[in-house]
C-alpha cells in the first residue's frame, strides 16, 4: 500500500500537524554499519492520553469522523513488524509526541527509501507556520534543515508554501542527502 | 550546489508573486493527504500541482485537506472557483494533475471524465 518510507513518515507527519503542532523533528539515521534504519518523529503537538497511546497502533483507533479506521499509525507499525525492526510511541497530553521506529536495513522486505525531499515538501505544503528540522545521518555524514534558517533569509512576508520556495526546499534537501550518501563510498 | 544564500535572490520575486495574491486567486486547487490520499499516490500528485503552479503562474493556490470520506476514490483533487462552486476530481495521477490544471484552472473547462459523478456512472454500468 504504501510503497516508500517516505510515505510512511509523511503519514506520521501529517498527524502531527493534525495535533497543531508549532515544531516537528524529524531524523533519519541510515546505518549500514548497524544494519538498521532509525526514525524518529516528534512533535509538541496536543499529545495523547497513556490510554490513547496504547491504542494508537490499532486500526480501529481515529479522531476522524469521516470514517472508522485510522491507518497511519498501524501501517507504520505493520512495515516494523515486517522488517525485523521496533515501534515504539510516547506521548505527553499538552506536551507532545514521538514515535520512533527501527527497521533491518538489510531485510528483503524493506521498502524503498523514497523521496524525502518530496515528503518534507508535502508537510511543509500543508502546514507553512509550522518549523519543521529534519536531519538525515548516516555513518559518517549527517544533512541538516531547518525551516527557521529558511524563514531568516526570506523575511516574514514569504511564507514557505509559495511554489517556487517549496520546489526550492525539496531540490535543497534532495542534494544534501545525495552529498551525505556520495562522500560515505 | 544550492545554499541558503539562493534564497535572498528568490526573496524579491517570492515577494512580488504573494503581493500579487493579496488579489485573490481565482482557485483554489485542494488535494487529500490523510492516509487513504497518501496511499492511493497523493503525494507525486500533490508534487506536480506545485511544479505545473509554480511554472506557469497558474491563477490558483494549490493547498491540502485531510479524508472526505471517498478514500476508494483517492487520489481526489478538488477544485474550487470563486463563487464557490466546486468539482470533484477522482483517481488523480499526475498527468491528470497536469491536464486539470490545463483545463479546468487555465480554460475554465472541467473535464468531466475525471470527476466523482463519471466514476459512479461507470460504475453503475
Ligand atoms: N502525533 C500525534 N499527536 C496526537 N494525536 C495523535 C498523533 N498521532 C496519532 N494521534 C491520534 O491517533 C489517531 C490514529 O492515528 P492514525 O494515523 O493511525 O489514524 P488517523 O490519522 O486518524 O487516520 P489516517 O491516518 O488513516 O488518515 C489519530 O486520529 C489521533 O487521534
Ligand atoms: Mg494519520
Amino acid at each position: 500500500m504504501m510503497q516508500d518510507l517516505a510515505m510512511h513518515m509523511l503519514e506520521i507527519i501529517m498527524n502531527s500537524i493534525a495535533a497543531g503542532a508549532s515544531l516537528i523533528r524529524i531524523l533519519f539515521i541510515d546505518s549500514k554499519a548497524k544494519d538498521e534504519i532509525q526514525i524518529e518523529l516528534e512533535d509538541n503537538g496536543k499529545g495523547m492520553s497513556e490510554e490513547m497511546v496504547k491504542r494508537v497502533t490499532d486500526p480501529f483507533t481515529t479522531g476522524r469522523t469521516t470514517r472508522k479506521v485510522g491507518l497511519g499509525v498501524s501501517f507504520m507499525k505493520g512495515l516494523t513488524e515486517q522488517c525485523n525492526g521496533v515501534f515504539d510511541v510516547k506521548s505527553q497530553l499538552g506536551v507532545g509526541t514521538t514515535v520512533y521506529v527501527s527497521l533491518q536495513r538489510s531485510h528483503i522486505d524493506l521498502p524503498p527509501l523514497g523521496n524525502l525531499g518530496e515528503m518534507m515538501m508535502a508537510a511543509i505544503q500543508g502546514n507553512a507556520d509550522i518549523n519543521y528540522q529534519f536531519t538525515y545521518k548516516n555513518d559518517s555524514n549527517e544533512f541538516a534543515f531547518d525551516t527557521i534558517e529558511v524563514r531568516k533569509e526570506l523575511g516574514d512576508e514569504v511564507p514557505l508554501n509559495e511554489p517556487q520556495i517549496l520546489l526550492w526546499i525539496r531540490d535543497y534537501i534532495n542534494e544534501g542527502i545525495q552529498q551525505a550518501k556520495e562522500e560515505q563510498l | 550546489m544550492k545554499s541558503l544564500e539562493d534564497l535572498k535572490k528568490m526573496r524579491e520575486e517570492a515577494l512580488k508573486k504573494v503581493e500579487m495574491r493579496e488579489g485573490g486567486k481565482d482557485y483554489r486547487v485542494v488535494v487529500g493527504m490523510a492516509t487513504c490520499g497518501i496511499a492511493a499516490g497523493a503525494r507525486p500528485v500533490l508534487n506536480k500541482l506545485v511544479e505545473e503552479t509554480a511554472e506557469k503562474n497558474y491563477n490558483c493556490v494549490v493547498t491540502q485537506t485531510g479524508c472526505i470520506g471517498m478514500c476508494v476514490y483517492e487520489p481526489i483533487v478538488e477544485v474550487y472557483g470563486k463563487d464557490g462552486e466546486h468539482t470533484t476530481y477522482v483517481y488523480v495521477d499526475p498527468e491528470k494533475a497536469t491536464r486539470i490544471l490545463e483545463e479546468h484552472v487555465g480554460k475554465g473547462h472541467i473535464l468531466e471524465e475525471y470527476t466523482v459523478d463519471a466514476a459512479k456512472k461507470a460504475e453503475a454500468r
